[in-house]
């Protein structure tokens, strides 16, 4: 489960502060809320990239505020992806594993396995530069969940893509992260995003994050 | 709202000629002044017969490389390969952790700092060759050169191209780092990179043009160096002699061709090094565009 206390936090002369919400385990939340009203900064506070400067996360049961990002078990998928341009997806992929130091027949189970699942197996040789805005996000979304996070932390997945691409994507999320084992936390500002997906609705508004609901 | 009728199109569309005209005009004078100086190096070098009419390419190709036969010319010549070649290295070194400090982190006085790295750049290499000198006779400069012989010596010439040249690699490198977006490494952080492990494996790969670039640069800056060499190093032959000392010394004697011949050989070694680089840079664009 994600369990955020009068979380505060400040960077770049924007803050957030007393932000509390709680996602049980297993499910698949969204948040919403308008352009710039922090959602971003909430995702990034929460994989331990910006400084607490007061309050509590919690994952899965575990106090992860003092925590560094490596050892907060999190996947994460940024808005622009930002995928690894200098290494394959195959290596995009393996990347996590390979930082861990996970044996190469188990890695390359994984990345064959997630290939399949996230229908890439016939780019895994290629770079992500020439690859379309739907196949990059099926790269992020592999390389976030290879090391098999507890957390899935996604940051407008779908929003540069064109209506069958996101609808591709809304099955392939529904497919891969919708298990009892992942708690995904899933930033939009697409209500339809929220209503294919969610068994949760978070909103952001007003600098806090209250219980929306989905009709 | 009104539709601009075909005409007007036209008209639009050929307006754009006398812009671009004039960027080739503008840009074509610089680069025929460019030209016109290698030329009238070539040209000066040129044997003239009794009639004055120039002989073949062979006689001329002789004439420009007997005076670089001579022991001080050779000399010159290898050390400036090896002290470039050790600068080039030694900016690396010290403008990747740099560009990348500037670059990511905020901390206090950055300002400064940044101002502080651009001095080199804008302060006459000449002065830079007074101050090392200057430094190099207080108290732990004398201590430093007790160790290691700095003044007037071989040490001398690398740290005085060195003390140039790593300010442009540092500005090439910053502004490299500044063009990488900061959140692949981010990213990376969360997949289980400590930072160290994500400069290296995520920023540093994706800066390797940018590496190659600011190497190519200190390499080529450090090979034209000559004010600093000069006041910090001298220009004792075989001793402390750089092909731009050579240039310096060869016409300080009068020596006018040679002292051409040997601005030509830096020409070519200039021209060598870019294509090197251009060469390097279009197999890396060629292997990207080859995969499948």
């Amino acid at each position: 489960m994600i369990s955020v206390e009068n979380l505060s936090v400040r960077a770049g002369g924007f803050g957030l502060s007393g932000i509390s919400f709680s996602v049980p385990a297993g499910s698949y939340a969204v948040l919403m809320g308008r352009t710039g009203c922090g959602k971003t900064m909430l995702l990034e506070t929460l994989c331990g990239l910006n400084r607490l400067r007061g309050g509590t996360v919690r994952l899965m049961g575990a106090d992860v505020s003092r925590l560094k990002p490596a050892a907060r078990g999190v996947g994460y998928v940024p808005q622009d992806r930002a995928l690894f341009m200098t290494m394959s997806v195959y290596e995009n992929i393996a990347f996590a594993m390979r930082v861990r130091r996970w044996e190469n027949a188990v890695i390359d189970s994984r990345v064959q396995e997630l290939g399949e699942v996230l229908k890439i197996s016939h780019l895994l040789r290629r770079r992500p530069a020439g690859l379309s805005g739907g196949e990059s996000q099926r790269v992020a979304l592999g390389r976030a969940l290879a090391a098999k996070p507890r957390v899935l932390l996604l940051d407008e997945p779908l929003s540069a893509l064109d209506d069958p691409s996101r609808y591709e994507i809304h099955e392939l999320l529904n497919s891969t992260c919708r298990n009892k084992d992942v708690t995904v936390l899933h930033v939009t500002h697409h209500r339809d995003d929220a209503r294919q997906l969610a068994d949760r609705l978070l909103v952001m508004e007003d600098g806090a994050v209250r219980e929306g609901t989905l009709q | 709202m009104t539709i601009p009728n075909r005409r007007q199109n036209t008209r639009h569309a050929s307006s754009d000629a006398p812009f671009i005209i004039s960027l080739l005009i503008i840009g074509g004078l610089y680069v025929a002044l460019i030209l016109a100086m290698l030329l009238a190096d070539v040209n000066y070098l040129k044997p003239h017969d009794s009639n004055g009419v120039t002989t073949s390419a062979r006689a001329i190709l002789q004439r420009s490389i007997a005076p670089l036969r001579t022991p001080e010319i050779r000399f010159a010549l290898k050390l400036s390969l090896i002290s470039c070649t050790v600068t080039a290295i030694l900016s690396l070194w010290f403008s990747v952790p740099l560009g990348y400090l500037m670059s990511r982190f905020h901390f206090p006085l950055k300002g400064l700092i940044d101002a502080i790295l651009d001095i080199p750049i804008v302060l006459p290499p000449v002065v830079i060759g007074l101050s090392l000198l200057i430094l190099f006779q207080s108290a732990p400069g004398k201590a430093i050169e007790k160790v290691v012989p700095f003044t007037y010596a071989i040490g001398g010439v690398i740290l005085a191209q060195f003390a140039v040249s790593c300010a442009f690699a540092v500005r090439t490198m910053r502004v490299t780092f500044d063009q990488i977006n900061p959140r692949a490494e981010r990213v990376a952080l969360t997949l289980g990179c400590t930072r160290s492990q994500a400069f290296w494996r995520v920023a540093l790969p994706e800066g390797r043009r940018g590496v190659l670039t600011a190497g190519t640069l200190a390499w080529a800056r450090a090979m034209g160096e000559f004010g600093p060499v000069l006041i910090f190093a001298g220009a004792t032959r075989m001793r402390t002699e750089v092909l731009p000392t050579s240039v310096f010394l060869e016409l300080s004697v009068g020596n006018i061709e040679s002292a051409v011949a040997v601005s030509l050989l830096m020409v070519v070694a200039a021209v060598l090094v870019l294509i090197l680089v251009r060469f390097a840079g279009a197999t890396s664009a060629m292997e990207r565009g080859l995969m499948p």
